[in-house]
């Protein structure tokens, strides 16, 4: 053993080595991506890794090697899984031989998604059992038992971290190599009564599989991370890890136990409610629920007995509340359940320290005035911060209101320059523009104002064609990144072609997966093991579908890009623009530009239609910022007076690539951008 | 030695790893560190922070208002905007230097950096202010902010690592031709007050 400073997904990815993964595949999103990554740098030898075209791809992928014995996990976001969630759904019903954890990190507030939809639920509704983690020590160690759980019961299990868990950092006590276990896959038996789906199998298989939670409930009653705090002579000090697992001895002294309030969490809430309860002067019955499906109702009913008001703090949605209420009812305990349902914990958004302070406060009603619980908290807690009433000192000068900073396309994003490309060739046309999921989508803030609809990945392609059957005089634009390309717009193309549709496919294509960190896909020629393959051409894809029309051009080449757009669009049927200039994280910057203040006429062009971070005003002058800008040269081009000019004599600069800023922050390196850093002179 | 810092900017300006550079020192010492960042999407040109928690017994890497023993303030507004955090008798390291957002660029609608300090003095007791920008001329490099204003926070006693701490998980964690540079950013605050050109004031 030994210890490692590693982000939550660090660790899940160290525990599934120790555990003996032998395939891993996934689709990148945030906040999971990280996972697989680790699992391909720190593999063993013989470990398969595989950065999927899509989540039902590395679902499908990693089954077959589950059914050949293989110990296999597979890794998304939480809206990763309704992609994958076909497969998953029948694989239940299969189950599988070598163990399997599906990694899907699910993210309140939302922070980088789409939707808050709660993978306890998926559990529920696909029958999959599902360990949720509330730290990184945690996470690292129930990965594997998760494996083992999987293989005991021959179903795969979810694994659902949220956000918090994922990201967050800790010194982790981590095993030695030497410590890992060792698995060799048996192989596939063929057996078709196991392995092919039929009515009659999944009749069967569904009686098996409602059994088989009920003894799960059973198991994970006495599983030792389902705990009642103070535990009573429940389990020995290895709790929730890290330096709280390990003094919980007297951590939970300090919880109380004797009143008869009691407090359920799950995940990330339960370390907020350890921490707030740690500070509390009432006591307070803990009960920490680290698997919600199948829900260990013995224990619950332990912690329940005794107790008059129960607070449940979980995140998303009320999955431990409902539970609770549900055993309350089937047992006609008299404990009042609170939480979401009932308004006294807000029902949308992440949780936080303050909240959940505050909800605890409430609740044990040693907050000076507070009225009783009954009364459901109107908005307490989690307001923004700019409001909180904890100034330390006088408030003679008032706060001076904040700036808003909206996230923007980063400066030299060629994003910026395909977007302003299509928005200047189709200046007084009747448009839309689709957008889809990436980077990209930021293209929607102003002054680009690009992205008219969003929705899910891939879905801008059908959208387009939707609303140019019911408006045929508008000329409809779907942009879709190359990743997300691969990933789900390609069948949206057969359909368009299929069907006779009229619209511009605009493929942005930087190269990589951008938003999610950078990962590899089939158009980049690499895998996630470091491998050389061969680039799947998005033109050559297009051109067997069908389209008829595919053209590609550099869309920091201003001219060229607006007469591409205008010659395209122009076309009839399915039509395809590809927009091809890598992301700036991935490319050296050539050295930033410069405006000649002689020349410039403060017009204010550059600023107002482009939004490069790096174009900044100073005392009235319009300055490029040196710290930010790649020298892309787009805001050259845009110019009327030809003011912004590389500076006479300027070196590439020598810096240690994807330093930049935005993306590229991670890397760390603080690379010299080019000399002088003159930007506001 | 129990400490919650929170680092605070905007997107690139090397927050994250300030933080991870604290979190190394800290295991170097054995000493128990918990940590979390803003990744994703808020990355980009968005407000950004970054949690440490050092110490035994912390259960999450989350910081509640008023607890923060020392904020890293890489951006005056963005300071602002995470005082709540800070302890009544907590430390501030920040920056002078104001980063517009591109949206105040474009509706001409831009804040006052100096307005945001003037605002931290009156709040913060022991406020300690940089000129990020002049020093970063005077280093050479606009990338080291996040380097200088760790050395700030370890010359004032605030950051509970020395400056050779630091050197070492530097030396150790960056490529070694960024090493020259960043070192003469750690030290640049104590020879500053040193030659007391250092605009440090501590009310
Ligand atoms: S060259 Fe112009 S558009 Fe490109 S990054 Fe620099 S300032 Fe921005
Ligand atoms: S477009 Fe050219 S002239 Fe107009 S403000 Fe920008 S640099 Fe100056």
């Amino acid at each position: 053993m030994h210890k490692e400073f590693l982000m939550g997904n660090e660790a899940i990815a160290l525990g599934a080595i120790a555990a003996g993964v032998n395939l891993a595949a996934g689709y990148p999103g945030t906040p999971s991506s990280e996972v697989l990554e680790t699992v391909a740098k720190r593999r063993v030898p013989g470990t398969y890794v595989e950065w999927s075209v899509n989540e039902k791809a590395a679902m499908e992928v990693a089954a077959g090697a589950a059914y050949a014995g293989a110990r296999v996990m597979v890794t998304m976001k939480q809206v990763g899984l309704n992609v994958a969630s076909d497969p998953l759904m029948s694989l239940e019903y299969i189950g599988v031989k070598g163990g399997m954890v599906v990694l899907v990190a699910d993210d309140p507030g939302p922070i980088s998604s789409q939707t808050e939809q709660d993978t306890r639920h998926f559990a529920a509704f696909s029958k999959v059992p599902c360990f949720d983690p509330c730290s990184a020590q945690e996470a690292y160690e129930m990965v594997q038992e998760a494996f083992d759980y999987s293989e005991k019961y021959g179903t795969p299990v979810f694994l659902r971290p949220t956000t918090r868990v994922c990201h967050g950092y800790a010194s982790v006590t981590v095993k030695e190599a030497e410590e890992y276990r060792v698995n060799r896959p048996e192989g596939f038996v063929k057996d078709s009564g196991r392995w092919v789906i039929f009515p009659r199998l999944s009749l069967r298989n569904h009686e098996k599989i409602e059994a088989r939670n009920e003894t799960l409930s059973e198991d994970f009653s006495s599983y030792e991370r389902n705990r009642i705090y103070p535990s009573g002579g429940r389990g020995a000090a290895s709790g929730f890890g890290t330096a709280a697992g390990r003094d919980d001895a007297s951590g939970t002294d300090s919880c109380g136990g004797t009143g008869k309030k009691g407090i359920a969490a799950g995940g990330i809430s339960f370390t907020y409610a350890m921490e707030a309860l740690k500070d509390s002067p009432q006591p307070a019955r803990l009960f920490k629920v680290a698997t919600p499906f199948p829900f260990p109702e013995k224990l619950a009913l332990q912690f329940l007995y005794g107790l008059d008001e129960v607070l449940c703090l979980e995140e998303l949605d009320p999955v431990i509340e409902r539970e609770l209420t549900y055993l309350c009812g089937k047992h006609h305990l008299p404990v009042k359940i609170y939480g979401k349902l009932t308004h006294h914990v807000k029902n949308a958004g992440e949780n936080s320290r303050d909240s959940v302070n505050q909800n605890i406060a409430d609740f044990l009603g040693d907050a000076a005035g507070q009225e009783d619980i009954s009364r459901p908290l109107a908005q307490s807690a989690s307001q923004p911060p700019s409001q909180s009433a904890s100034q330390p000192s006088s408030q003679s000068v008032s706060q001076p209101s904040l700036p808003v900073r909206p996230p923007v396309l980063c400066a030299g994003c060629p994003h910026r320059a395909s977007f302003y490309a299509v928005k200047t060739a189709m200046k007084g046309k009747k448009t839309i523009f689709c957008g889809d999921i990436g980077c990209y989508t930021l293209g929607n803030a102003m002054p680009l104002d690009m992205v008219d609809t969003c929705l899910c990945m891939g879905a801008g392609l059908g959208i387009a064609q939707g609303v140019g059957r019911i408006e045929p005089d508008t000329s409809c634009f779907a942009f879709v990144g190359d990743s997300t390309f691969f990933a789900s717009a390609i069948t949206g193309v057969v359909n368009a072609v299929y069907n006779q549709a009229n619209m511009t496919l605009v493929v942005l294509d930087n190269s990589t997966t951008a938003m999610t960190g950078h990962q590899p896909h089939p158009g980049t020629g690499r895998t996630v093991m470091g491998d050389v393959t061969a680039k799947v051409s998005i033109e050559a894809v297009l051109r067997g579908i069908g389209v008829s029309v595919v053209e590609t051009v550099n869309p920091l080449d201003l001219s060229a890009s607006v007469a591409c757009v205008k010659r395209v669009a122009a076309e009839p049927g399915v039509k395809a623009i590809l927009f091809r200039s890598p992301c700036i994280a991935i490319t050296k910057p050539s050295g930033c530009l410069r405006i000649d203040q002689d020349r410039c006429i403060r017009c204010g062009k550059c600023i107002r239609e482009l939004g490069c971070p790096a174009l900044v005003t100073d005392n009235g002058r319009v300055c490029v910022d040196a710290s930010l800008c790649t020298g892309c040269g787009f805001c050259a081009q845009v110019c009327p007076v030809d003011a912004i000019r590389k500076p006479s004599g300027a070196q590439p600069d020598a810096g240690a690539g994807p330093a930049q800023a935005g993306a590229g922050e991670g890397n760390g390196n603080p690379a010299q951008s080019c000399g002088g850093g003159d930007g506001n002179e | 030695m129990n400490k919650n810092i929170i680092l605070c900017g905007v997107g690139g300006q090397g927050t994250i790893l300030a933080s991870k550079l604290i979190a190394a020192a800290a295991m170097k010492k054995d000493i128990p560190v918990m940590s979390a960042e803003t990744i994703g999407m808020a990355q980009r040109g968005g407000s950004v922070f970054s949690y440490v928690r050092i110490g035994e017994g912390i259960c999450s890497p989350m910081i509640a208002r008023g607890t923060a023993d020392l904020i890293l303030g890489f951006e005056p507004g963005e300071a602002v905007r995470m005082l709540p955090y800070l302890k009544p008798d907590g430390q501030m390291v920040v920056s002078s230097r104001a980063i517009m957002p591109v949206t105040a660029t474009l509706s001409g609608s831009s804040y006052s950096g100096d307005a945001m300090i003037a605002y931290l003095r009156e709040q913060v007791r022991g406020l300690y202010v940089v000129d990020g920008e002049q020093a970063c001329r005077e280093i050479g490099s606009p990338k080291v902010l996040n380097i200088l204003l760790l050395g700030a926070a370890a010359e004032s006693g605030a950051l509970g690592f020395t400056e050779e701490e630091l050197r070492e998980v530097i030396k150790e964690r960056l490529p070694e031709k960024f090493h020259e540079i960043n070192f003469r950013a750690l030290s640049y605050a104590r020879e500053q007050k040193e030659t007391d050109h250092f605009r440090t004031e501590a009310l």
